[in-house]
Formats: C-alpha cells, sequence, structure tokens
C-alpha cells in the first residue's frame, strides 16, 4: 500500500481528522439553578402561552416540547435567553431543558435563519434525486441569513419526492428551479410555490 | 374496498358540518357510550384488527391488557409517523381527523380511560393545525363526553415513534425507550396503563363498531383482517397512498396501483414495510406475495407500517445501504451500545467500501455487526438498520464485491487479498487456536 502523503489528509479546523464532540462543559462552573423569577423578565404572552400548557398535563413537565417550541419561535432559536425564560415559568433548571432541546430536530441551540427549510434527503426522496434538490437548495439560500436550509430525514411525504417542508409547508415534487423561486416567494411574503402545495392535493388512491 | 378512503376527498369532510351531518360521524361514538365497555372491547376483538403502526399486535388483545377499575387511565394516539417512506397518516388526519377523534374517544371508552392525547410528529404542523381544529369543534359540540382530549406536537425525533420513546417524550423528556416490561398497558404515562395505537388503527374502531366486528374479519385474509392504507415511494409513476384489502397481490399494488416502475424499468428490490423491513427482490416470486402480516413475515421480511419502497434496477445497492444505514445512525437515541454504535460502524464500514478502502470480508464484518444489535437493545431501533442491511447482503452480495473491487480499483490499491482459498472452503473451518 502506499505511503500516506501528508499534504492529501483532510483535516478539520482544530486540526484534527475527526469533526469533534459537542461542546465540552465547563466544569468549573457551578450546574445553573431554576432561575429566579424577580431577576429574570419572561414577556407575559410568552409566560401565559406556558402555563396554558402546563395546565394540559398530570404532570406539568410534559409542556417542555410545546415550551420550547414556543420560546423558539418567540427568540428565532433556542438561546440561553430563550432556555431560562422557559425554565422560569416552568420551574426547573436550563440543564433540564437544554438536554431536551438538544435531543431533537427541530430545536437549534445555536444562533439559525428565520425561515426553516427542511429539504428531504431520506431514502425515497433520494431515489428521485432529492441529493440534488438540496444542492440547489442550498445554492439559492444557503448564504443568505433568513433562512436556514437543513437537510432532514423522512419528512413523511414521499408521494411528493423529492420535498422541502419551508416553515411547515410541504412542497413537491421539486426540481432545481422550484428552488429558486421558493427563495423569490419567501421574500415576497407570498405563500410558497402554490401550485406545489401538498395540502392542495387529492389523494392518489382515493374514490 | 374503500372503508377509510371512502370519498376521501369530499370537501369540508375536516369539519364538523360534513362529518356529522352529512356522513352521519360521531353516530358510532354516541353507540359505544351507550354500550358496557366490555361490549366494545369484544367487538374490537372480534374484528381481528392488527395494529398499523409496523408491529402488527391485535388492537383488540392489547387493549384488553389494560387493567379494570377506578383509576387514571391514559389513551395515547402515536401519529409520530416517521419511518421512512410512511406516509398514510399524515393523509388521513389531514382530510379525515374526526375520524380519527371519534375512533380515539370510542377506544378510550372501551379501556375506561378519561385523558387521551395525539402526540403528532412537530414537523406535521399543518396536519396539526387541522386536528386542533377538528377537536375544538367537537369540544364545542359537546361530543367527547368526559374525555379530555389534546393534540401534542413532538419536535423531530424518529425514535418517539417507538411507544416508551413516545411516553418520555410525552412527559416531557428526551425520547429515550424504556425497559420492558412493564408494558405502557400496566405502567405507561404517568406510571398509569395506557393504551398506545396508532393513527389507522384507532380510525378503524368506529368502522368495526359500524359494520360490526365479525363482519369486518370476513374482509381480507386470515390473520390479516380488514383493509391497509399503503404508501407507495421511491422509483414508481404514481406513488401515493391506496387503501387495499390486506392480501391484494403486491404486483398489483406496484404496477396497477402505484403505475409500476419509473420508465418500465425492472425492478431490483423494494422495502415492502418502510425502511425497517428486509428487502425483497424483485422477482416474480416476492412481487405474487400476498401483501398481508403472514405472508410478508414468511418471505423473511414484514408487512410493518404498510410502507412500500421501490428502488428499480439502476440504485446502486450500496448507496441504498449508505442512506438506510445512515439514517438510523442520525435516529439513534444512544441509550443502548450495540445500537449507537452499531450503526455508526455500519456507517463507516459503507463508506469504506464506497471509497474503495474495504475487503470483501468487510461484507462479513458487516453482518455480524448486525447479527449482534438484534435483539440486544431495549427498543428495535438497531434491528431496524441491521435487518434491512442484512438482508441487502444477503441477497446482493456479488454486487457489494463488485462495487469493492471496482473502487479499489480505482483506489489504485489491487483485488482485494486473499479472495478464496480453495482448500479450506472444501474441508470444514479451521479451529481456532
Amino acid at each position: 500500500m502506499a505511503a500516506i502523503d501528508p499534504s492529501k489528509v483532510r483535516r478539520y479546523a482544530h486540526g484534527s481528522r475527526v469533526p469533534g464532540w459537542d461542546d465540552a462543559v465547563d466544569l468549573s462552573k457551578a450546574p445553573a439553578e431554576v432561575p429566579d423569577p424577580a431577576t429574570t423578565p419572561v414577556p407575559a404572552e410568552l409566560r401565559a402561552e406556558i402555563e396554558q400548557y402546563m395546565s394540559r398535563y398530570p404532570d406539568f413537565r410534559s409542556a417542555a416540547i410545546p415550551a420550547l417550541h414556543a420560546a423558539q419561535r418567540l427568540h428565532g432559536w433556542c438561546s440561553p435567553t430563550a432556555v431560562e425564560q422557559v425554565a422560569c415559568v416552568m420551574r426547573l433548571t436550563p440543564g433540564y431543558l437544554t438536554a431536551v432541546a438538544t435531543f431533537y430536530d427541530m430545536f437549534e441551540t445555536v444562533p439559525k435563519g428565520r425561515v426553516d427549510v427542511y429539504v428531504c434527503t431520506n431514502i425515497s426522496c433520494s431515489l428521485r434525486g432529492a441529493d440534488r434538490i438540496h444542492a440547489a437548495m442550498q445554492a439559492a439560500a444557503g448564504n443568505d441569513p433568513e433562512f436556514h436550509v437543513k437537510s432532514f430525514e423522512c419528512l413523511g411525504a414521499c408521494d411528493i419526492a423529492p420535498m422541502a417542508s419551508i416553515d411547515g409547508e410541504y412542497v413537491g415534487p421539486l426540481t432545481e428551479a422550484d428552488c429558486r423561486q421558493i427563495v423569490e416567494d419567501v421574500k415576497a411574503g407570498r405563500p410558497v410555490l402554490e401550485s406545489k402545495q401538498l395540502r392542495k392535493r387529492k389523494t392518489a388512491g382515493g374514490t | 374496498m374503500q372503508l377509510l378512503f371512502d370519498d376521501i376527498d369530499q370537501p369540508g369532510l375536516n369539519t364538523l358540518r360534513v362529518y356529522q351531518g352529512e356522513r352521519g360521524g360521531y353516530e358510532m361514538l354516541s353507540r359505544a357510550l351507550d354500550m358496557e365497555p366490555a361490549d366494545v372491547l369484544s367487538q374490537l376483538q372480534a374484528s381481528g384488527l392488527r395494529g398499523r403502526g409496523g408491529a402488527g399486535f391485535a388492537m383488540g388483545v392489547k387493549a384488553s391488557f389494560l387493567p379494570k377499575g377506578d383509576m387514571d387511565k391514559y389513551v395515547v394516539c402515536n401519529a409520530d409517523e416517521s419511518e421512512p417512506g410512511t406516509f398514510k397518516d399524515r393523509e388521513l388526519m389531514q382530510k379525515n381527523p374526526h375520524l380519527l377523534i371519534e375512533g380515539l374517544a370510542i377506544a378510550a371508552h372501551a379501556v375506561g380511560a378519561n385523558k387521551a392525547f395525539i402526540f403528532i410528529r412537530g414537523e406535521y404542523d399543518y396536519v396539526a393545525t387541522i386536528l386542533e381544529e377538528a377537536l375544538e369543534e367537537a369540544k364545542a359540540a359537546n361530543l367527547l363526553g368526559s374525555l379530555e382530549l389534546w393534540v401534542h406536537r413532538g419536535a423531530g425525533a424518529y425514535i418517539c415513534g417507538e411507544e416508551t420513546a413516545l411516553l418520555d417524550a410525552l412527559e416531557g423528556k428526551r425520547g429515550n425507550p424504556r425497559l420492558k416490561p412493564p408494558f405502557p398497558a400496566v405502567q405507561g404515562l404517568y406510571k398509569g396503563p395506557t393504551l398506545i395505537n396508532n393513527v389507522e388503527t384507532l380510525m378503524n374502531a368506529p368502522i368495526i363498531l359500524r359494520m360490526g366486528g365479525e363482519e369486518y374479519a370476513k374482509i381480507g385474509v386470515e390473520r390479516s383482517t380488514g383493509t391497509k392504507v399503503v404508501s407507495v415511494s421511491g422509483c414508481v409513476e404514481n406513488p401515493g397512498n391506496f387503501e387495499i384489502v390486506l392480501g391484494t397481490p403486491t404486483r398489483e399494488i406496484i404496477y396497477d396501483l402505484a403505475g409500476g416502475p419509473l420508465g418500465g424499468k425492472k425492478i431490483k428490490c423494494f422495502f415492502p414495510g418502510g425502511s425497517s423491513a428486509p428487502v425483497l427482490p424483485g422477482t416474480d416470486e416476492y412481487l405474487d406475495l400476498p401483501y398481508d402480516f403472514d405472508s410478508m413475515a414468511k418471505a423473511g421480511s414484514m408487512l410493518g407500517s404498510g410502507a412500500i419502497i421501490v428502488a428499480d434496477e439502476d440504485v446502486s445497492i450500496v448507496d441504498l445501504a449508505l442512506k438506510t444505514a445512515k439514517f438510523y445512525r442520525h435516529e439513534s437515541c444512544g441509550k443502548c451500545t450495540p445500537c449507537r454504535e452499531g450503526t455508526n460502524w455500519t456507517v463507516k464500514m459503507l463508506e469504506r467500501i464506497d471509497s474503495g478502502e474495504a475487503t470483501p470480508m468487510d461484507l462479513d464484518i458487516m453482518a455480524s455487526v448486525c447479527d449482534q444489535i438484534m435483539g440486544n437493545c431495549l427498543c428495535v431501533l438497531g434491528d431496524a438498520m441491521a435487518m434491512p442491511i442484512a438482508s441487502m447482503i444477503k441477497w446482493f452480495r456479488e454486487e457489494f464485491e463488485e462495487h469493492i473491487e471496482a473502487a479499489r480499483e480505482r483506489n489504485g490499491l489491487g483485488a482485494a487479498n486473499p479472495q478464496f482459498n480453495a482448500d479450506e472452503a472444501a474441508g470444514p473451518m479451521p479451529a481456532l487456536t
């Protein structure tokens, strides 16, 4: 076997050949406690929404995911402030909520663009060219801070493969040209790709 | 025969006006509320209805496991449809949300539960809104009696479709599966007895009551009764949801309903029940199988969630395996070592095959990794990767080997060595010292 040419070894920014692990915990810091309501301002609307969720369940902790959804909608991402506000209303530690937020794909613990563009790149969509669509979507919106383009696992719409979800609106089957249209529609504030919206589609096997 | 898809595109079916006013909806719920819970249960049992979410466990039997008596019991509808290739629940909930609410209320009456949740995946945001609107209507019309029902949105995790992980997520935790037993029917949500059923399963409850359990059991074949909504996707002309009577030949579903493979190509293989099901080759022997629970199991695969993904002859089996394995690596919750590490190593080995660093022996290592995942974890997510990957190696080993050799050639590494030792192959395996 040929010797390894050091100039051809690809490395990550920190010099290693592996991408690295999640952000390490600062062990010198004491764990954050349940925030003090007196020093943690929470927008009244967010507080009301979270309290409404908490009242639905026999155990208030069940409201963690809906509450994080609400905080992410308000703050744009699950920022430390957002998590702290949820923790304050729910009387939980920020650590508990961060553990929940990092588990689920729809919560972002780093800043993201306002418009979520999930491009499905799972089996059925990739059999119909999803990787090409993802690349086209990246080219059309990847550098725009307004958009958050993410390749996603099966979104449950393989009948319109290849497809994407634009802020929850399912559209497909997509072509590369559609990706540019999506960006234009979002910027103009129009309904996204109206002719290809899934909710308007008839059932294939319907009578 | 169309039971669930009966005029599914009727305008306004998602409103109470059409569902109750024109279609006689919620009649079965009021009939059920007048019946003894045990009688409702026996109707469900008589129907032979098997769970439509993936495991195929008899719904009536599952419901009968819940203890009787006065205590907090729960019904949870599993609408976290995330199995790749599956999109039936989305269509059913979007177009006929009241049928689910009615079915859920009937099931709750049958097991004596007074609180129920619909756990819907967070990505189905617009479907969840449709459900919430329907629920508001039903509550305003006072149709649900004493049942308290809420729609709960998840936040994107395949594992939450596993029933105990779903319960953890619903309790506001990370979605990690629990050790079973105790099964949810004994100790589930908030440690109370809990019935968890898939959307399509619950939607069948009003239909069963209307027809009568024994009459329903006459549809389909023995041990696979009723109709099934099948999601066909991948390389087919007309992908979509089709309602079939269980036992319909697979060929009829793929060719007649879904229009056959794209451009008249040959089918290389298909997943008969979502990406977790072992693939079957597209030969006459397998295409002629009746599509029902037992026939699929006998052929070495499973009906799963009823999602057929078709791959045609142009699809590279290595690409297909890599896509499949990457999905499970991403979705493994990380709780059990065989699944967390096994999915990761399978992806690494498949990437090596693709980049030309592998030898044909790696296929056996991969198969043995799959073997060691199976049955060794709290839930079946790892198994769900191991089964299709192992089946791809089983059916398409030669193509994997050709791919390995071609990639090695490209990489300038030459043929893998040793390839085959005729003396050893003829005799017994050499003993390990």
